[in-house]
């Protein structure tokens, strides 16, 4: 009986044997990736354009820096200088009006097409009249779309010079140009691919300066080319033969969109891919402790805070601006929630930068909280909201600053939102309590300076919208010391400003920030030379190799 | 019958065609628009900025100011949904923001990578649901049938991205079984060169092997979680259907004339029970069609789910709108696929 009933489904039988015995003796198409192709693993989804004229967020930065060369570079060695890229030189006017940059000769384009310093011109033209999201960081020298093409000009082919409207810091100055948005173009190659637009009231030209084609394409001189892209899926970048510093030592790199910190984990163990980027703590210990896997960990120039609007009578006391700051767990977030991916930091210059301090005069106290919060008048405590993005560690974090409030009677409510919704909220002024966090716009202390610190106009309609503003915060004062700094010449004297304004707003400012990011990586055994840089624009891949 | 009253017959048979015609035109409108609508004002009712995703959060005001300016959001309402509705009937479907590429072209690359998941998706459920289906209902009551009813139940109540990342850990990290991370191993990027979208189509269409065997090792899992998601549902239906006729008369009347159980079960109860059956395999086909995004996520899959999903995160109507229209599109063509499969199933709907 058995034996016909097994007889009638021999076939089946036979056929699911084959098929089991081919899915395991068939030639794996390899768990390696090639030997001269560096495989990592990202979310890309923020990439919206490749243009360095218009990108501006963290994984453009990361391409353009590996794809387009500046004038100057930050030098790695020691953050708070500069050093020469396509400049070989440079000096600045008595004034402090006019920099003068003499460009390395023989340099090329990807193309083949020299580099001269008509192309620099014409890349901070474009940039300007173009007036996208980093344009502000020329503009703000007193560029705009009328006057960019007398100030930054090509005074013959291997001089540039740029002038700006104040005798700015030559330290901020310079720190700026190292800004993506001051990236060299090939402009014969970007030339061919303008596309007629037609004026308006607010853009005056006739034309896109090939930004319609550069968003999608190249026309570098970096170590790498940006050779493919398709949004959310993948990016491929190729060795620049006519690189002008020297080669890069893998062929191709390529960026894989897995958003997914366990996906990255498995197929970096397995060895389908050679750096996982968005690892979060859990996956990043475990993958710490196999023998072919290493991890590496760098600072970066990103805070994490939250903020307190001012627009809500209790946030608006003093005592309990100060009582907040004493009710958050700081040494259980750093010892558990930001392992590995953030450090405690309390100041809002990130570490590493011109003018940052180490101070961290605050630690979780419920009893002076407590203290603080009954001279206020709020013994009972208060009910309060707080916009969280529903992404980790945030939430956690949240959850964390939800228990230790509290216990001091501070009732708090978490709204859970998507980032852009939060955001949204955010900037219309409508939150009471927002949790985020802020990366520096450029490798200068005024970034962080202006936004944490500056508010030239509260009301609803003004022009500049910074943090401070966004908490409806205003500190004249503070405002007036911060621009002050920006004009203050001396580097030491710079410094020290900066100093005193970070102590200011660890005092009564309503930010309570809580860590700095630092960006992990796990990545394979046989790769060398990975190393992540203290900005998003200097996670450099031309040295990386494998063995 | 008179020539005359043959031509009049007909001429009212064609009469009712194109009345029947008519009207199908006018529900397929209808439906389309009724969803732009929908989809239109809860766009535009989120509470997300759509000039956020187009130019980050650092831009000047003037710059943010002209942007919407320059995507029509000043307008009123209506006359946005107007405008857009007029771009559409002329072919442009607008540009999507986040990937800088018209409408079109991005549902051209994203949504023939749903549909090759979906359809091994489907087919995997529905060609081991089906048989799963037919053995419950013919041993019901025993231990099989519950054990049928276990594996459809878990199928059902797990959450798929759990199921996604154990599967994972067990067929890829340990077993190397599977291929993993998207639709395609990187170094066959610049070799394999798509036609229709559809690789695996396109693989064999150029006698790529070892390109296509390695496509089958990468959409074997998504797609086998997806199967068993469907085969939780399709099981389960035909256990349902195979037991209403297997209570029929003419079961019985068959085993009196002496046809073999086998007979029985799959020529005469599985042929009657397949015709809603055939109902359920395709919304279940539709179901996956839609992009099941958690899937998608975690395998890297780029399909339209996630396609959808992150321009709705960031307030990107075009791309959700276009999105939508194609997905309404495969729902309603599959629709009438299933009515005319049922008249063909079914004679007895054939008679009018």
């Amino acid at each position: 009986m058995i034996a016909n009933r097994i007889a009638r489904h021999r076939r089946g039988l036979a056929a699911t044997a084959i098929l089991a015995a081919l899915l395991t003796t068939a030639p794996c198409s390899f768990a390696a990736t090639p030997a001269d192709t560096l495989v990592i693993a990202w979310a890309i989804d923020d990439i919206i354009s490749l243009d360095p004229g218009e990108a501006f967020e963290i994984t453009t930065g990361e391409i353009t820096g590996n794809t387009y060369s500046r004038l100057i570079a930050l030098d790695l060695d020691d953050t708070s200088k500069v050093k020469p890229d396509i400049a070989a030189s440079w000096t600045v006017s008595d004034d402090g009006l006019t920099y003068t940059f003499k460009i390395k000769s023989d340099l090329k384009f990807a193309s083949g097409n020299a580099i001269t310093a008509e192309d620099v011109a014409f890349s901070f033209e474009r940039a300007v009249k173009l007036n996208k999201s980093p344009a502000f960081i020329l503009q703000q020298f007193g560029l705009d779309g009328d006057n960019v093409a007398e100030k930054a000009k090509a005074t013959d082919s291997t001089t540039f010079q740029f002038v700006v409207d104040k005798p700015y810091a030559p330290s901020f100055v310079l720190n700026c140009l190292t800004a993506t948005v001051a990236s060299v173009v090939d402009k014969k190659v970007v030339m061919e691919h303008v596309a007629k637009a037609a004026p308006t009231a607010e853009y005056k030209f006739d034309n896109d300066f090939g930004n319609g084609w550069l968003k999608t394409r190249y026309a570098g001189s970096g170590p790498f080319t940006a050779r493919d892209w398709r949004a959310n899926e993948i990016l491929v970048m190729e060795r620049n033969p006519n690189y002008f510093g020297e080669k890069a030592k893998l062929a191709r790199v390529i960026y894989r969109h897995m958003p997914e910190s366990g996906a990255e984990r498995l197929a970096l163990e397995t060895g389908d891919i050679d750096v996982a980027r968005k690892l979060q703590p859990s996956d990043l210990v475990s993958v710490a402790s196999k023998a072919d896997i290493k991890t590496t960990a760098t600072p970066k120039g990103t805070v994490y805070y939250f903020s307190l609007n001012q627009k809500n009578p209790n946030l608006a006391k003093p005592e309990v601006r100060e009582a907040i700051k004493y009710l958050v767990d700081y040494d259980a977030i750093g010892a558990t929630l930001i392992k590995g991916i953030g450090e405690i930091h309390q100041s809002f210059l990130p570490s590493g930068m011109l003018g940052s301090i180490d101070a961290e005069p605050y630690k979780l106290d419920v009893a002076k909280a407590k203290e603080l919060l009954a001279k206020a008048g709020l013994k009972d405590g208060f009910s309060v909201t707080m916009d969280v993005r529903s992404v980790q560690p945030v939430t956690s974090i949240a959850e964390n600053i939800q228990q230790t409030f509290g216990q001091a009677g501070i009732k708090l409510e978490l709204i859970p939102g998507d980032g852009k919704q939060t955001l949204t909220k955010y900037r219309a002024r409508n939150h009471d309590i927002y949790i985020g966090e802020w990366g520096t716009d450029y490798w200068d202390p005024h970034s962080n300076a202006e936004t944490f610190a500056t508010n030239v106009d509260n009301s609803d309609n003004t022009k500049s919208k910074t943090l401070s503003w966004r908490n409806t915060w205003d500190r004249p004062a503070l405002t007036k010391e911060a621009q002050a700094a920006l004009l203050e010449r001396d580097t030491t004297k710079r410094k020290e400003i900066y100093e005193g304004l970070q102590k200011k707003v660890l005092e009564e400012g309503p930010f309570v920030v809580m860590y700095q990011q630092v960006e992990a990586a796990g990545y394979r055994a046989n790769v060398q030379g990975y190393k992540l840089g203290p900005t998003f624009d200097s996670n450099y891949l031309d040295t990386v190799s494998k063995k | 019958m008179t020539p005359m009253a043959t031509a009049r017959r007909s001429g009212i048979a064609a009469a009712g065609f194109s009345a029947r015609l008519a009207g199908f035109l006018v529900a397929v409108t209808t439906t389309y628009l009724g969803l732009l609508a929908v989809t239109f004002f809860i766009g535009r009712v989120i509470p997300i900025d759509p000039v956020l995703a187009v130019l980050g959060d650092r831009a000047p005001a003037s710059a943010i100011a002209r942007v919407r300016i320059e995507m029509g959001l000043d307008l009123p309402l209506w006359q946005q949904f107007s405008i857009y509705v007029q771009k559409v009937l002329s072919g442009d479907f607008g540009t999507s923001v986040l990937t800088t590429h018209p409408v079109l072209e991005d549902i051209a690359r994203v949504f023939p990578a749903t549909i090759e998941l979906a359809t091994v998706g489907t087919a995997v459920g529905a060609l081991i649901g089906v048989p799963l289906g037919v053995l419950a209902a013919v041993r019901r009551g025993s231990i099989v049938d519950q054990i049928v009813r276990v594996i459809g139940l878990v199928g059902y109540s797990m959450p798929i991205f759990w199921m996604a990342l154990l599967a994972l850990v067990v067929f890829y990290a340990r077993l190397h079984w599977v291929a993993f991370p998207g639709r395609l191993d990187v170094v066959y990027e610049y070799t394999f060169t798509p036609i229709s979208g559809l690789f695996l189509l396109d693989a064999i269409w150029q006698r790529q092997w070892e390109v296509l065997w390695d496509l089958v090792r990468h959409i074997i899992l998504p797609a086998s979680l997806l199967g068993y998601l469907s085969l939780a549902y399709i099981s389960r239906m035909t256990r349902g259907f195979m037991l209403n006729e297997l209570r029929q008369e003419y079961i019985v009347a068959a085993r009196a004339k002496g046809l073999s159980d086998a007979r029985i079960i799959w020529a005469h109860a599985l042929r009657n029970a397949a015709v809603p059956l055939v109902t359920v395999i395709a919304l279940s086909y539709a179901n996956l069609l839609e992009g099941s995004v958690l899937t998608e996520t975690i395998f890297s899959w780029p399909g339209i789910g996630s396609y959808i999903t992150n321009s709705l995160q960031n307030a990107d109507m075009n791309a959700v709108l276009g999105g939508t229209i194609a997905i309404g599109t495969v729902f309603i063509a599959l629709n009438l696929l299933s009515d005319l499969l049922y008249r063909f199933l079914d004679p007895r709907t054939k008679a009018r």
